[in-house]
C-alpha cells in the first residue's frame, strides 16, 4: 500500500502512508490510540476506500477493493473483538471461514446431492484441522456465546486460518487475553510465518517487538517510522508520540495536580 | 463491529448459561454439520436421511387424509398453501434474518398466474408445469424486490414489503379486464385423474372428491417444498444464511456477498410464495384481491413467530394454528352461549393472545423453545458428568 490518504469528514484519518508486507514476514503496525491502525487496516479489506493512493497484492494493484472479495484473493482478516456467529457452533463458524474452498453449488444443495455432502465433509475436515491446531476441537459443537474469551479468539483465528491465506491481517489478537496465553499467541504468530505474511496491530508491545520483523508506527494519521523493532525502539520520534517528551509531561502533570488535584488518577 | 463481550463475563462454568444468545431465532440453528461422535439412527447421507423423513411422512399425511371427514380435508388443503408460504418466510426470517410483510402479494403472484393458466379456452396446460410456471413468475418478482430488499434493515425493508403487500392486489384492480378487478378470477380446478381415483380406492375405498383431490395436490406441494427447504437449510447454503444473519461484517470478510446471498434468500423464499399461492387459488377457486390483503402477511408472519423462526416444523406447526384455531374458538364461543356473529368475532382475539402470550413466554417460538430446553438439559448433564469424573 502506498500513499493512503483517507479522511473521516474534515478529519485527516490517515496521510500518506505507505505500508509494505514482505513475503513470510510479520509486519507490526503500531501507535498509540486514534493513530488510524484501524482505519489502515480497514483500508486493506476494503472496508474503507482511500482518497488517495494505491494498493497493490501480487504485483497488481486493487482497485474497487470489496471485502468480499478478500478471501479469494489469499488475504484473511480477523476482527478487533471477535466477531463470530453467535446462532453457529464453532464448527460452523470455522467452516464458513472456509467458504472459498467450498465447490457445491445451490442446486446440488437444493436437491442434496452426494457432490454437496461431500464438499461439506471436506469443509469439515478443514474446519477441525484448523480447530486442532489451534486447540481447539473440544469446542466443536459448542456455540461461541457460551465460551471464555480466550478461546473465542482461537476460534475466529481458526476461522481466519482455515481459508489458507497468503496474508493475514490481525487486528489486536492479544486484547483479552493473560500473560501465558500472550506467549502462546507470540509462538503461533512466529509459526504462522512460515507459511504466510502477517500483517499485525497491537498494543502490547513486547508480543509486537517479540514477534515482528518489521514496524510501522503511526501517529495521528501520519507514518512516524518504520524498521526492525530494534531500529523503531531506538527513534526518538516514537518514544515521542508514546511518552511526549519529558518536559511536556511533567507540564502536564503540574497543569493536572494544580487543575484538577481533586480527583484520584485513574 | 466488535462484540459487546469482555473477559470479566468469561468464567469457566458458564455452560448453564443458554447456549443460543438469539432467543428469538433459536430454532433456526441447529447445527448443519454433527461435531463428530454425535450417534444418529438416521442414514449419514443427507439425501437418504431427508428422502426417509419425506417418505414417512407422506404415508402419514395419506392417512391423516383418509381418516378424517371430508371438511377437515378442505382445512387440510388450506394448512398445505400457509404452510408452504410460511416455510419459505421462516427460512428468509429465521435463516437470514430478513422480515418481508409482502408475502401474501407473492401468494398472489403466483395465484394470478395460476388463475390465468387454467383459464385458457381449451385445455389448459399440465398442472405442474403451471405451478412450475407460477413458481418462475413469483421468483422474478422476488428477485426485483430481493434486489431492493438486500439493501435494507429491519424496519425499512418491513415498510418496502409493506409496500408491496398493499400495492400488488390493486394491479388487479388497475388491469380489470385480464385480472377480473375486484371480483377476481375463477379459477376452474382440474378433474382428479383415473389413477387418483384407483388410488384411494386401492387405499380406502373412500369416494375420491374434487376437495380430496386438492388436498392431496396440496400435501404434495407440501412435501417437496419442504423437502427441498430442508435440503437447504441442511446445508452450505443455510450455513451462510445464518452467517450473514449475524455479523455481517465477518461474513463478508470470510468472503461471502452479502447482497448476493440475501437476494438469494429472498428468490428461494419468493418461490415458495408462489407455489403457496397457486395451491391456494386451487383451493380456494378464486384469485382475487381480497384474498391477499396484508392481514395474509401478517398471518404467515405470525404463524412463523408462534412456531419458531426458522424451523420448518415450526412453519407447519404455526400454519396449523392459523387454520385450526378459529373455527375450534368459534364453537368454544358457540358453546358458551355468544350468538354467531361474536362468537366468529372471538377467534382473531384469542389468536391476538397467543401471539403476546408466545412471545412474552416463549420467544423462541414452539420449536425453539423446546429446542433451547433440550440444549440447557444436555449442558447441565454435561456439566453433571464433568463433576462425577472429575471429582
Amino acid at each position: 500500500m502506498t500513499g493512503i490518504s483517507v479522511a473521516f469528514g474534515g478529519v485527516a484519518a490517515l496521510s500518506d502512508v505507505s505500508i509494505t508486507v514482505e513475503p513470510g514476514q510479520v509486519h507490526g503496525l503500531i501507535g498509540p490510540n486514534g493513530a488510524g491502525k484501524t482505519t489502515l487496516f480497514n483500508v486493506a479489506c476494503g472496508l474503507v476506500r482511500p482518497d488517495a493512493g494505491r494498493i497493490t497484492w501480487r504485483d497488481q494493484e486493487l482497485r474497487r477493493l470489496r471485502p468480499s472479495r478478500l478471501s479469494k484473493l489469499g488475504i484473511s482478516r480477523t476482527l478487533q473483538g471477535v466477531g463470530l456467529f453467535a446462532g453457529l457452533t464453532v464448527l460452523e463458524n470455522v467452516m464458513v471461514g472456509a467458504h472459498r474452498h467450498a465447490k457445491a453449488g445451490f442446486f446440488s444443495a437444493l436437491l442434496a446431492l452426494p457432490t454437496a455432502d461431500k464438499d461439506d465433509r471436506l469443509l469439515r475436515e478443514r474446519a477441525t484441522a484448523a480447530l486442532v491446531e489451534l486447540d481447539a476441537e473440544a469446542y466443536a459443537g459448542r456455540y461461541p456465546g457460551s465460551l471464555p474469551y480466550p478461546v473465542q479468539k482461537r476460534v475466529a483465528l481458526a476461522r481466519a486460518l482455515v481459508a489458507d491465506p497468503d496474508l493475514l491481517l490481525l487486528d489486536e489478537p492479544a486484547s483479552g487475553l493473560a500473560e501465558d496465553e500472550m506467549h502462546e499467541l507470540g509462538e503461533l504468530i512466529r509459526a504462522l510465518s512460515s507459511r504466510m505474511s502477517v500483517l499485525l496491530v497491537e498494543h502490547h508491545m513486547d508480543l509486537v517487538m517479540k514477534v515482528c520483523d518489521r514496524i510501522t508506527v503511526l501517529d495521528s494519521g501520519k507514518q512516524i517510522a518504520a524498521g526492525t523493532p530494534a531500529e523503531v525502539q531506538a527513534d526518538p520520534a516514537v518514544t515521542e508520540a508514546y511518552l511526549g517528551d519529558a518536559v511536556d509531561v511533567e507540564a502536564d502533570a503540574a497543569e493536572l495536580a494544580g487543575t484538577d488535584g481533586g480527583r484520584s488518577n485513574d | 463491529m466488535s462484540e459487546p463481550q469482555s473477559p470479566a463475563n468469561a468464567r469457566a462454568g458458564d455452560e448453564l448459561i443458554e447456549e443460543t444468545p438469539f432467543t428469538a431465532t433459536a430454532a433456526a440453528n441447529a447445527p448443519s454439520a454433527q461435531a463428530a461422535g454425535g450417534r444418529s439412527f438416521l442414514p449419514k447421507s443427507t439425501l437418504l436421511r431427508h428422502l426417509l423423513i419425506l417418505v414417512l411422512s407422506a404415508v402419514g399425511a395419506v392417512i391423516l387424509l383418509e381418516v378424517t371427514d371430508p371438511f377437515t380435508n378442505s382445512q387440510l388443503a388450506s394448512l398445505t398453501y400457509y404452510a408452504i408460504a410460511a416455510g419459505g418466510l421462516t427460512v428468509l426470517t429465521g435463516m437470514n434474518g430478513q422480515i418481508s410483510l409482502g408475502h401474501g402479494a407473492l401468494m398472489a403472484v403466483g395465484a394470478y398466474t395460476t388463475a390465468l393458466f387454467l383459464g385458457v379456452d381449451g385445455e389448459p396446460l399440465p398442472l405442474p408445469v403451471i405451478f412450475l410456471v407460477a413458481v418462475a413468475i413469483s421468483t422474478i418478482v422476488g428477485a426485483l424486490v430481493g434486489v431492493a430488499a438486500a439493501r435494507l434493515h429491519g424496519p425499512y425493508l418491513a415498510g418496502a414489503t409493506l409496500a408491496l403487500a398493499v400495492g400488488l392486489p390493486g394491479l388487479a384492480l388497475y388491469f380489470r379486464d385480464t385480472l377480473g378487478g375486484e371480483q377476481g378470477l375463477r379459477v376452474r380446478a382440474p378433474e382428479p385423474p383415473a389413477s387418483f381415483t384407483n388410488f384411494i380406492d386401492l387405499v380406502s375405498g373412500n369416494p375420491a372428491s374434487g376437495t380430496k383431490w386438492l388436498a392431496y395436490v396440496g400435501v404434495i406441494c407440501l412435501l417437496i417444498t419442504f423437502f427441498l427447504l430442508a435440503n437447504l437449510v441442511r446445508s452450505r447454503i443455510g450455513r451462510t444464511w445464518r452467517a450473514v444473519r449475524d455479523q455481517e461484517v465477518a461474513a463478508e470478510l470470510a468472503g461471502i456477498d452479502l447482497g448476493a446471498w440475501r437476494v438469494l434468500a429472498f428468490v428461494v423464499s419468493a418461490a415458495c410464495a408462489g407455489l403457496a399461492g397457486a395451491v391456494l387459488a386451487l383451493v380456494v377457486r378464486l384469485a382475487a384481491p381480497s384474498g391477499f390483503t396484508l392481514v395474509l402477511s401478517l398471518a404467515l408472519l405470525t404463524a412463523i413467530v408462534i412456531g419458531g423462526l426458522g424451523s420448518l416444523l415450526g412453519a407447519l406447526l404455526g400454519s396449523a394454528l392459523l387454520v385450526f384455531l378459529p373455527p375450534f374458538v368459534t364453537n368454544l364461543g358457540g358453546d358458551f352461549g355468544l350468538d354467531q356473529t361474536k362468537a366468529a368475532q372471538l377467534a382473531p382475539f384469542v389468536y391476538g393472545v397467543v401471539l403476546i402470550v408466545a412471545m412474552i413466554f416463549a420467544p423462541a417460538g414452539i420449536v425453539g423453545t423446546i429446542r433451547l430446553r433440550w440444549m440447557t438439559a444436555r449442558a447441565k448433564r454435561a456439566v453433571a458428568g464433568r463433576a462425577a469424573h472429575g471429582g
